[in-house]
């Protein structure tokens, strides 16, 4: 057995790998539950790939078939109702993950130097996440896929003079049809999650080549030679890192002590996520909207037409502004804006816990801002909600302006040098 | 002549309250309820699958999930198809039923996942006499039906009641509930019942599993609890002497 190891181990570098990247990958001691949401997230990628290739099996991308043949697997395949309701479930669980993991980053400044890339790719696998997403939602052909591909891909004949040839490019057909629902299957199974799994890839990468953050923003890698042998850490980490860098006790081994950690978290996540799929998968017309158990019908445009939830606070600004090619813009500049987050907060102070109240006062606020704009894009309109909207959409961007204005002479507590115990 | 008068004045008006205002009555259904799911089947089989289809739904998978033997339901309960395992359609054609009744009446497999049970019981209770629709009949809960009141004959006639009221001053005719003929052949509780079942057997067919979903699901919740303390006690013994 130790002789094949060694055999396999000479050819590609498994154990030295799982070594580098688990087993002895120094983590910040001090995570707390901010810091499950990513070992979270990797899990329901894995559940969407793994549901995913089931619903294929049975899956029929035609104008025609589609709808009866999700019927098909709700009913005739066997537990083809839980790899589908698995499947429904995961993509809003994907989203509240991916929600609490960026506000986690936000409220300890994980996205500061050296994390920018990090970041970057994290905000390009939530894009990626949001195109595979709205094109799953499509696949089932029911009334809220047709009304609300209807809706979004229209968001393109804003773009002056390519906008309206743009639209029939990404339909393949004057209108939303069997066409579309063709390229979006081909693009929902195979190129996105491709993509997605290369940029996790990716973001993994990043997080271990500059380390995780940690609540209090601590640096836990010292320069090579500037700890005395008595003060780093007694675990074992791997000489890939120790030979660049001295650890203090401030580490413990990713493998077992975090991943213990995240087991805890993942059976405390699992029992929220089976109550909901066994009880509740519909969760209130939230996640599966009832609407689209009726067939997508052109002739027929429902009363409402909202978006899923994980897309109204978008949905939300863009209803704000009148004119179709400014709320576009602002539509996606308020994702944008959120790309270059580590250049407009100039602050040398990572974690909100040694920052001003302004800036917590204002993390909240942008977060409540946010709720708020998903509630507004997912009801009804109203003429005092058009009202809050705009307000909203103003106060999501002056999060941003506020953040830029206040960061580079902020009033901070001074930080630790270790992690305090 | 007054009441007309007042009907036609009131009637747009009427429309757009009733699209959201009428309220919702629960039907209290229960899936559990073998015995009220099979009534439901066969109030469906009897008045509605003339011309409403469950095209995702076979025969056979009825009868067993309600517990009807193979035999006695093909012999009173399918009429449409030859073999048990049929889908549950009828022979309407779709381009005469659309200039019948200006669309094809939709397909029903799914409609309590599309209204919800509320508003389909109160729609079954709410159609009354509207001579100014072509089927003579309008509905509370969804204006401008293009569907006659099937279950006339066991509900009875129902009409919109008017009351007396002055509003700022002026005497006028305001709608107050329905009344009913009283020439249906059930009672008002039997009628209630009748479609309380035909709401629990829609419930069923929008999505067959739903029992089976809970059941699986308490065990998985049970499992998940005693995994979750193993895995907290295996965590705090790992990180005791990290501190």
């Amino acid at each position: 057995m130790t002789t094949l190891l060694a055999w396999i181990e000479a050819r590609i570098p498994m154990m030295r790998t799982a070594k580098v990247h688990a087993i002895q990958y120094p983590a910040p001691r001090n995570m707390n539950f901010w810091y499950v949401f990513g070992f979270l997230a990797t899990i329901i990628l894995v559940n969407q790939i793994i549901t995913g290739i089931w619903l294929t099996m049975n899956y029929e991308p035609s104008a025609q078939r589609a709808f009866a043949s999700v019927e098909y697997i709700m009913r005739e395949v066997n537990y083809g109702w839980l790899i589908r309701y698995m499947h429904s479930t995961g993509a809003t669980a994907f989203f509240v993950v991916i929600y609490l993991h960026m506000f986690r980053g936000m409220i300890y400044g994980s996205y500061q130097k050296p994390r920018e890339l990090l970041w970057v790719f994290g905000m390009l696998i939530y894009l990626a996440l949001m195109a595979e997403a709205f094109m799953g939602y499509v696949l089932p052909w029911g009334q809220m896929s047709y009304w609300g591909a209807q809706v979004i891909v229209s968001l393109f004949s804003a773009i002056p003079v390519i906008g309206g040839p743009l639209v029939e490019w990404i339909q393949g057909d004057y209108v939303i049809s069997g066409a579309t629902l063709n390229r979006f299957f081909a693009l929902h199974v195979i190129a996105l999650p491709l993509v997605i799994v290369i940029l996790v890839f990716l973001h993994i990468i990043a997080l271990h080549e500059v380390g995780s953050n940690n609540p209090d923003g601590v640096d836990v890698k010292h320069p090579k030679g500037s700890l005395p042998e008595s003060e780093k850490t007694s675990y074992k980490i791997h000489e890939h890192f120790t030979n660049r860098y001295d650890y203090a006790d401030d580490v413990v081994p990713f493998f077992p002590h975090i991943v213990l950690k995240d087991l805890v978290a993942f059976s405390i996540f699992l029992f929220i996520f089976c109550y909901i799929m066994f009880f509740a998968p519909e969760l209130g017309g939230k996640a599966l909207e009832h609407p689209n158990f009726e067939i997508a019908n052109p002739l027929k445009t429902p009363e409402h037409i909202f978006p899923v939830w994980y897309f109204t606070p978008f949905y939300a600004i863009l209803q704000a502004v009148p004119h179709k090619l400014s709320g576009v813009l602002t539509m996606f500049g308020a994702i944008a804006v959120l790309f270059v987050l580590p250049w407009l907060d100039r602050a040398n102070v990572r974690s909100w816990r040694y920052r001003s109240g302004l800036h917590t006062a204002n993390l909240l606020v942008f977060a409540a801002v946010f709720i708020f704009l998903g509630y507004l894009g997912g009801t009804p309109q109203e003429p005092w909600k058009l009202i809050a909207a705009r307000i909203a959409t103003i106060m999501y961007f002056m999060f941003f302006v506020m953040l830029f204005l206040y960061s580079k002479h902020e009033t901070t507590k001074p930080v630790p040098k270790r992690i305090p115990r | 002549m007054k009441r007309w008068i007042a009907l036609l004045i009131l009637l747009p008006g009427l429309a757009v309250a009733a699209g959201s205002k009428v309220a919702l009555q629960d039907p209290n259904i229960d899936l559990t309820d073998k015995a009220s799911l099979q009534r439901g089947a066969q109030t469906f089989m009897n008045y509605c699958l003339g011309c409403h289809q469950m095209q995702y739904q076979r025969y056979q998978r009825m009868f067993n999930d309600l517990g009807i033997p193979e035999d006695l339901g093909q012999k009173y309960l399918q009429f449409t198809g030859e073999s048990v395992s049929d889908y549950m359609t009828n022979t309407m054609p779709a381009e005469d039923s659309a200039q019948w009744f200006g669309a094809p009446p939709p397909d029903l497999t799914l409609v309590a996942r599309v209204r919800g049970p509320e508003w389909l019981y109160t729609y079954f209770k709410t159609f009354y006499v509207d001579e100014s629709k072509i089927f003579g009949v309008n509905n509370l809960v969804f204006p401008n039906v293009g569907m006659p009141h099937v279950l006339e004959p066991l509900q009875g006639t129902p009409r919109l009641a008017y009351e007396e009221k002055m509003v700022d001053g002026e005497l006028v005719m305001r709608p107050a509930g329905l009344t009913n003929d009283g020439n249906g052949r059930l009672s008002e509780d039997e009628y209630n019942d009748t479609i309380r079942d035909l709401v629990n057997f829609l419930e069923y067919t929008g999505e067959p599993t739903r029992l089976k979903s809970e059941a699986i699901g308490r065990g998985v919740l049970i499992f998940i609890v005693i995994f979750f303390v193993f895995a907290l006690l295996l965590k705090k013994e790992y990180w005791r002497n990290v501190k």
